[in-house]
């Protein structure tokens, strides 16, 4: 780890942003040390990989160019097949290489696992998302508060997200923060990340889900501390409240859901959720976007 | 009588579906009608559709595979078309459910559609005559093989006129292909034709298994044998391992979907990634099936225009079985974002790295071949030369998403679409295009054009780079696989210009076409009388172009790796036999189409639930089974004498022949002249 370290630097990544741009390119310009270190881990590879593929390449064309047919100067020996100088260096530097970014996979699929929660002087803040199609639905458990369509939470804080699907399989992707995780129906999965800096990101569903798919994307707002007690006392004063049946009308397809928010929300509604789909398929999840059933246009 | 079948499954509503139907329906009216009036039906029948020759099983795959490489292109074209101008307020010309459909048979199709059939195709006419054998192990049973992924064909095609196929992807991902969401025919079209094509493909695994390893010619021990012999031995071992777990994936499906119960169901006790698991315990295996062959073919191409042995045989043939071992300890890397945990996902990312070393000693084993070697620069050279420098560049995108952690940025992104077509495209299908044209003059007796073959090869080539490397960028820009509209202007540049490449791409498709036009029609001009146009080392270089049907009037005795090169350095390669033998081939049985089109109709009846059909195609099928099974005439034998008349009318055409392809510096092809004269 201590031989690559000196490969990559900050230096080399912003050099390709610059070369790129940034605000476009969200993966190659990380505002969460998540995605940092995921950008990090790609340099470093592509930079060991490069040992071999350049000299690949280059060979590739100079020996058909050299060796070719109308050159009679060139060494011809067409019962050369075996040299176990070649054969050795052709299978150990690879290796080598190889074995480097073992390593380097090893260490970072523990450290980067996004079920593992971030460090930090900051209390976390627990974020429930939930997938319909095709709409997200975003529980804040401790401040009993819900959004749809819209993420805000404080810059330098750990949010732990809690993930699951109330109806087919997506992924739960903010493109700038780094990992993204799948969500299944029935099923619980853990995503940790944490801005660095505050500004207007997106989210998205990484995973094709239906007809609606392309339109599950949502803005992501990182605030300050004090803009986001502001933006929760706010939320306060939304008349509207997430119950059973709010949520089964979330709960039927369509596309369009505008961005709402609850001041308040039913007692474990994730658990139930989760529940739910395990134990029965009776929860309405249609599958085809036509006028009839979708809702709020 | 028709279960759920009715006049509105015909998707009259949509415009570009009819048209593309009222085409097609045109041209097929047109060529039955030209089969028709030139009275070609019994021809056909004879001559193809019942025939067990490995040879014409070989070409009618080839031909099923380039005709779905038109369908599966021209749905690419419409999805380039589509994302280069659906941004924001524009949503293009493509409904969500269409767009579905498309990018949805594109994957279908060209992997088990396209590629598959092609190197079926390409093991059909080069093994056999590669180990020295007459037939394969099986004939009749690869008629079988063949069929079947005809008729899976033939229900994906009809899925356009009838209903519609699945959106939920190739690799339909439950619960979405579950009956509560897609409640329509197109899940059960994928479903039933991947089912049936991929009996024909496990049939075919078996066929090609037991071949390579009782049927090789005397003194061609296992380290003797091509390298695409062991590249297609490996690949079978593969076939027969992996294909069964797609088998019992889709039955599971199928139950599902049809009997109500709950195998991939979030709930009720059925486990989603289950499904996901099965599929890609078949689905990575998969690709290596279709790479290894096609590496094979580089081996064997690379070997013959640099006119020199294979550089580190042992070497190549180990690292075959190493990647055919590792592709059964990959497959997770394709849902890491599952969130399997470290352990989990570490193993399986270094298990996918590892797979670089030997795929690295390939690349250098076919350098060093050519170094010191006289390299030839043929079309299919050309392929070749493309295929390692650009696949090199997929390898090394591939490593990147290996690793979780980069991984999880970059998955179900256009990176990882840029990544996996930067393999298929230059592993693959270049593969299978440089075998194309290297054995077509030992198909057909008449070589491929080259000029327009490299016209061919640079259109490929250079649209490649334009149409997938904007779409690595887009991975980094967060862009989504899939997408029908989006909502980001920053992305649109990047797609006009991957539409740009399709175009190119459209070129060199256009150069092949006339490539194959051009080629027939010079075919008297350029005729290969030498059974040997490319100074060939191998074998199937010994029997004249095309090959009489029993291939070998003697069985070859081998004594080296490069059998044939090491006959014409010794002067035996045309050696008249003192004399010759009665040889017993395998008799043209109609069975196996019978057995293709049941299982068509079967696919068909059970998508519709036509139940009174489904039995009696199930029960045609069992019956033709019977039926060929109680045959004991299956086989004819031809005399002695006309196998003499054959082989004397090819020596009398090898003596007044000059040989135009040839490299005459080459020692081996003048002692060749040598030994003919």
């Amino acid at each position: 780890m201590k031989a690559t370290r000196f490969l990559s630097g900050t230096s080399l990544i912003c050099f390709v942003i610059s070369l790129t741009g940034c605000q476009n390119v969200p993966v190659l310009n990380p505002k969460g040390p998540i995605g940092a270190a995921d950008l990090h881990l790609i340099f470093v590879s592509f930079v060991l990989m490069l040992l071999v593929v350049v000299p690949v390449i280059i060979m590739a064309i100079w020996f058909p160019i050299k060796y070719r047919a109308s050159n009679a100067n060139a060494h011809y020996d067409p019962k050369w097949s075996h040299s176990f100088r070649i054969e050795f260096i052709v299978w150990t530097v690879p290796a080598i290489i190889v074995g480097i970014m073992a390593v380097l996979t090893w260490r970072d699929s523990h450290r980067l696992d996004p079920f593992v929660p971030i460090k930090s002087a900051t209390k976390p803040i627990n974020i429930e998302a939930v997938s319909y199609n095709w709409k997200w639905l975003f529980i804040y458990p401790d401040q009993n508060i819900a959004t749809i369509n819209k993420l805000v939470f404080p810059v330098n804080t750990p949010i732990r997200f809690d993930v699951t699907s109330g109806s087919v399989v997506t992924s739960f992707f903010i493109p700038q923060l780094g990992s993204q995780i799948y969500a299944m129906g029935g099923k619980k999965s853990q995503l940790n990340l944490l801005a660095s800096e505050t500004g207007n990101y997106f989210g998205q569903n990484q995973q094709y889900s239906g007809d609606g798919f392309t339109e599950m994307n949502f803005p992501v707002k990182v605030t300050t501390q004090k803009g986001y007690k502001i933006w929760l006392q706010n939320i306060k004063q939304s008349p509207d409240k997430l119950d059973l049946t709010q949520l089964h009308k979330i709960s039927k397809p369509g596309i369009g859901y505008p961005v709402t928010a609850f001041s308040h929300v039913e007692p474990h509604l994730f658990n139930k959720i989760l529940a739910d789909l395990k134990m029965s398929s009776h929860v309405s999840r249609g599958y085809k976007l036509t006028s009839n059933n979708s809702e709020g246009y | 009588m028709l279960g759920k079948l009715t006049f509105s499954a015909i998707p009259s509503t949509e415009p570009i579906v009819m048209t593309t139907l009222l085409v097609m329906l045109i041209i097929g009216t047109g060529i039955l009608a030209i089969i028709t009036y030139y009275k070609k039906w019994t021809y056909l029948w004879q001559e193809w559709f019942t025939s067990l020759d490995h040879k014409k099983i070989g070409i009618m795959y080839i031909v099923i595979a380039l005709i779905m490489l038109l369908r599966g292109f021209s749905d690419a074209v419409l999805m380039r078309m589509q994302q280069s101008i659906a941004e924001g307020h524009s949503h293009g010309f493509l409904t969500p459910s269409h767009f579905s459909q498309i990018f949805s048979a594109h994957g279908s199709i060209m992997i088990i559609f396209m590629a598959m059939p092609f190197m079926a195709g390409l093991m059909n006419i080069v093994v056999p005559q590669q180990i020295g054998a007459r037939d394969v192990a099986f004939p009749f049973m690869n008629s079988v093989s063949l069929m079947l992924t005809a008729a899976g064909a033939g229900l994906v095609m009809i899925s356009m006129a009838l209903g519609e196929f699945t959106h939920a992807g190739w690799a339909g991902y439950a619960p979405l292909t579950e009956k509560l969401f897609s409640p329509s025919s197109g899940v059960d079209y994928w479903m039933w034709s991947f089912q049936i094509a991929g009996v024909g493909s496990l049939l075919t695994g078996i066929n090609f298994l037991v071949t390579i390893l009782k049927m090789r010619a005397p003194g061609m021990t296992l380290m003797r044998m091509p390298v695409f012999v062991w590249t297609v031995l490996v690949s079978s071992v593969l076939i027969v391992l992996a294909f069964p777990v797609l088998t019992v994936a889709l039955a599971l499906l199928a139950l599902d979907r049809y009997a109500d119960m709950h195998f991939y169901t979030s709930g009720m006790g059925g486990n989603i990634m289950m499904y996901v698991n099965l599929f890609w315990v078949w689905g990575h295996p998969e690709v290596y099936i279709l790479v290894l062959p096609a590496f094979g073919v580089f081996s064997e191409v690379v070997a013959t225009f640099s006119s020199k042995r294979i550089f580190g045989y042992k070497s190549l043939v180990y690292a075959t079985a190493c990647i055919g071992v590792l592709s059964f300890t990959v497959w997770l890397h394709h849902f890491f974002t599952m969130g399997a945990g470290g352990d989990v996902n570490a193993f399986f990312g270094i298990a996918t790295i590892l797979i670089a070393i030997p795929t690295g000693v390939k690349i250098f084993n076919w350098l060093f071949t050519m170094y010191r070697g006289r390299v030839r620069f043929t079309a299919t050279m050309h392929w070749t030369i493309g295929f390692l420098t650009t696949f090199a560049i997929g390898g090394m995108t591939g490593m990147l998403l290996a690793i979780p952690p980069a991984d999880f940025v970059l998955h179900n992104s256009l990176f990882l679409i840029a990544h996996f077509h930067n393999m298929l495209i230059p592993g693959v299908l270049f593969g299978f295009f440089a075998g194309y044209s290297y054995w077509f003059p030992k198909a057909f007796g008449f070589p491929l054009n080259e000029k327009w073959g490299k016209r061919a090869f640079w259109g490929w080539q250079i649209g490649f780079y334009v149409a997938f490397m904007p779409l690595y960028m887009l991975g980094f820009m967060g862009m989504p696989r899939r997408m029908e509209h989006y909502n980001n202007p920053a992305w649109q540049p990047y797609l006009i210009v991957a539409a740009i490449g399709t175009a190119i791409i459209l070129i060199g498709i256009i150069c092949q076409n006339i490539q194959l036009y051009v080629s027939i029609r010079d075919r008297h001009k350029t005729r290969d009388l030498t059974g040997d146009p490319w100074d060939g080392r191998t074998l199937e270089w010994a029997s004249s172009s095309p090959p009489p049907v029993y291939n070998f009037a003697v069985i070859p005795e081998v004594h080296d790796l490069d059998a044939f090169t090491d006959m014409k350095e010794k002067g035996i390669a045309h050696k008249r036999p003192e004399k010759y033998r009665d040889i017993v081939m395998p008799r043209n049985a109609p069975h196996g189409i019978v057995i293709g089109a049941f299982a068509f109709l079967f696919g068909f009846a059970t998508v519709w639930y036509i139940w009174w059909l489904a039995i009696v195609s199930l029960i045609g099928i069992i019956a033709s089974i019977v039926v060929r099974s109680q045959q004991e005439d299956t086989e004819y034998v031809i005399t002695a004498e006309e196998v003499k008349a054959i082989e004397d009318e090819r020596f009398r055409l090898l003596v007044s022949t000059e040989r135009p392809y040839v490299n005459t510096d080459s020692k081996s092809s003048q002692t060749y002249i040598e030994a003919i004269t």
